[in-house]
């Protein structure tokens, strides 16, 4: 365990950091400027990844575990949310016939 | 005593509440007698009182209650029964009945007569009020109270605007003097700290004559009484309130409310007497005023503009016999005036009611005959108002006269001259109504009729006290009776003391000169006049300075122009700039902001769930960025 670790902190801290943001600012830019709603699904999905490689690089830095396991509860939490969100996506392609967000617009005043 | 001066307030407004909360359900007949009735048991109280002040020489204080109390401020209600007062309560109540029995023939066939009658109840009350009061704000509240009775009573048949347009402006022109008035109560206050008349007078009585805060104060109390009284300039109203009906314009206009003002300075005569500077001014607006109001009195053909520029002329000539320092003269001159100035009038409004409400005489003539009670009771009060002896108007205006010659030979000259006016207008007014051959339009009339008893009783009592009321004053030539100037001295005395008397006194002969002159020059008037008025047939249009005199000096016309075209004009740019432009616009702005900010702030909710998602995320990050900057 302790030499995995001890490799693991070849990798300064930053570049961890600096790689998640840029993970992270990647899926909100596919989340607000994408059309397809799966693409918009992919890239939640690219933002939750990235938040639990962060969760994992620290906890590897601060020998503290608790890091890893919130990771577990995070990619449940997603695994949730796809099954939900890809049914209401079947659901919305069965009366719209389409999945363009911007079809989604009754609301509207 | 102090229960009957509380009483004598009282019993009025109980008559105004009763008739005027009953108005509609009360039976036309009974309001005017029920009024009536209130009335004559305050004459008889008033005589009650009258007998006690004039035998015992007190004066009947009545504590009422404390009206304004306020750390050092403390003005009580408060009445004062001295033989002033009692004078006035006489006059007041007296003509006050005599009006009210007249009225109940006069109003009979009106509709609102319930009404009137309650007017008149709350006129007598306010009056009332105005001259029992011992402090000057309880005499203000009576005045401004009076005031309004003008205006309810002016504007009685209000359903002709005309009609409300003079009520409105005789309150109006009321509201001016009163303006001076307050600030005569103002100065008042600040400079003796009480407001109490008694009180007032003794404090005064130390100061030097001449002082300049009692000219200021004094000035000030004669502008109220300019506006109450219908002295120059403020006298335009009292002919217009002719608008209203001739009862009204016997009691309010003749007797009561116009004397308001020669009462308040007669109260005063302290102070006055100590402003040597105000007593000149009073003289000379008395003077002007008489001298117009008796040319511009020649020129109208209307029965009761005539008789109400002769009021306006005799309020001159009182205010004359003030600025003279002839305060008994003054008083006297009232009560005298109250009697033959009611009964002229009510006859007046007997030949209108004979005639089916006619006023112009010039189409009247010849109802000597037709009419021969009016006209009999229409030539007594003719000849008291000239000054013919011995009825009363002589008397009374000997006592001002003979103020003036004291003055000096011209003063006395110029007064004589003024009183003479009056038998000018007066005969004419006698000629031309009773006894020019008819008009046609008399002739075409079929209904000339007397009028009843009800309005021909009180008329003659008030001729008899025409004739008799003047025997109590005799100049001096004749006889020692004195006795209305006794009878006011107490009340003078302190003022009387103040005065440097410096008065020429004139020899035995040419103090008969100065009495038979002006009575041969009314016999050669009223001989003029006849050949003149009696025997021409047709009224001429007035040309050259005479059309100045037929046009009233055109006083309206001037303070039209340039008083109440300026006013409008002012008003309307006031609406027109700050009242639309202005708050207007403030007001519609903040409801045009808010709508603006709406329609931009609509926006967010597009319903476009991209555009929520990005503000969501601009919104977390500047709020982290922030979270961390600070």
């Amino acid at each position: 365990m302790e030499t995995t670790v001890a490799q693991m902190q070849i990798i300064p801290l930053q570049y961890y950091i600096l790689f998640c943001s840029a993970l992270f600012s990647i899926g909100v830019i596919g989340v607000l400027a994408k059309r397809n709603a799966l693409v918009i699904f992919m890239s939640v999905e690219l933002m939750l990844n990235s938040a639990n490689l962060l969760l994992a690089a620290f906890s590897a830095y601060r020998n503290d575990p608790a890091g890893q396991i919130f990771v577990f509860f995070i990619m449940v939490v997603a695994a949730a949310e796809v099954a939900i969100g890809l049914a209401l996506l079947v659901v919305v392609y069965r009366s719209t016939k389409t999945i363009d967000i911007n079809a989604l617009n009754r609301l509207k005043w | 005593m102090e229960l009957i001066s509380i009483l004598l307030l009282v019993l009025p407004l109980i008559g105004f509440l009763t008739v005027g909360l009953f108005q509609k359900q009360m039976n036309r007949n009974l309001s005017g007698i029920l009024a009536s009735t209130f009335i004559f048991i305050n004459l008889i109280l008033a005589a009650v009182l009258f007998n006690f002040v004039s035998s015992s020489n007190q004066t009947v204080e009545t504590q009422l209650f404390d009206w304004i109390k306020f750390g050092d401020i403390s003005i009580p209600m408060a009445l004062t029964v001295d033989r002033l007062s009692a004078l006035m309560l006489l006059i007041v109540n007296g003509v006050g009945l005599l009006i009210h029995i007249y009225s109940i023939g006069y109003m009979k066939e009106d509709e609102g007569v319930n009404r009137f009658f309650a007017y008149m109840n709350l006129f007598v009350f306010f009056m009332l009020i105005l001259v029992l009061s011992s402090n000057y704000l309880m005499l203000f509240i009576g005045w401004e109270g009076v005031g309004l009775c003008s205006y309810l009573l002016i504007g009685f048949w209000f359903k002709d605007h005309a009609n409300n347009d003079a009520a409105k402006k005789a309150f109006i022109m009321n509201r001016i003097g009163d303006l001076g008035f307050l600030l005569g109560i103002f100065l008042l206050y600040s400079t003796f700290k009480t407001l109490s008349i008694s009180e007032i007078a003794a404090k005064a009585s130390l100061m030097p004559a001449g002082d300049l805060t009692l000219t200021a104060i004094t000035l000030c109390l004669f502008i109220g009484a300019m506006g109450k009284s219908a002295q120059i300039p403020l006298f335009t109203w009292l002919p217009d309130a002719m608008a209203g009906p001739t009862p009204v314009s016997a009691l309010i206009h003749a007797a009561t409310m116009v004397t308001a003002g020669i009462y308040l300075i007669a109260r005063s005569s302290v102070l006055f007497v100590l402003s040597p500077i105000t007593m000149n001014f009073i003289l000379i607006i008395g003077t002007a005023t008489a001298i117009i109001g008796g040319i511009i009195a020649i020129y109208q053909n209307d029965i009761k503009k005539i008789l109400a520029y002769s009021t306006v002329s005799q309020l001159g000539f009182m205010f004359m016999a003030l600025g003279l320092g002839s305060f008994s003269g003054a008083m006297f001159h009232l009560t005298t005036h109250a009697f033959f100035k009611a009964l002229l009038f009510l006859a007046a409004g007997s030949v209108i009611h004979a005639l089916g409400n006619e006023q112009d005489i010039r189409k009247m003539g010849g109802l000597r005959k037709k009419i021969p009670f009016t006209f009999a009771l229409f030539i007594i009060g003719t000849i008291a108002i000239s000054g013919i002896p011995p009825f009363a108007g002589f008397f009374s205006k000997e006592m001002i006269l003979s103020a003036a010659y004291e003055r000096g030979m011209s003063m006395g000259i110029l007064a004589t001259a003024i009183s003479l006016l009056t038998t000018i207008y007066m005969f004419r007014l006698i000629f031309v109504v009773f006894y020019k051959p008819e008009s046609k339009e008399i002739k075409a009339n079929h209904h000339v009729h007397e009028s009843p008893r009800v309005m021909l009783y009180p008329m003659a009592i008030l001729a008899v006290l025409s004739v008799i009321a003047g025997f109590v004053q005799m100049p001096k030539l004749f006889s020692e009776t004195q006795g209305f100037d006794n009878f006011l001295s107490p009340i003078f005395a302190k003022a009387s003391g103040l005065t440097a008397a410096s008065r020429q006194v004139l020899n035995v002969q040419t103090e008969w000169l100065t009495l038979v002159i002006p009575i041969s020059i009314i016999f050669i008037l009223i001989f003029l006049s006849y050949k003149r008025f009696v025997n021409n047939k047709e009224f001429s249009v007035p040309t050259g300075i005479q059309s100045v005199f037929a046009n009233k000096f055109y006083f309206d016309e001037i303070y039209d122009f340039c008083i109440v075209k300026p006013l409008a004009f002012i008003s309307d740019f006031f609406r027109g700039m700050l009242d639309q432009t202005i708050i207007n616009g403030f007001v519609n702005s903040v409801g045009n902001g808010t709508l603006f900010v709406g329609k931009k702030l609509r926006r967010l909710q597009s319903g476009n769930v991209g555009l929520y998602l990005i503000l969501m995320v601009f919104s977390i990050i500047a709020i982290l960025f922030f979270n961390i900057i600070l």
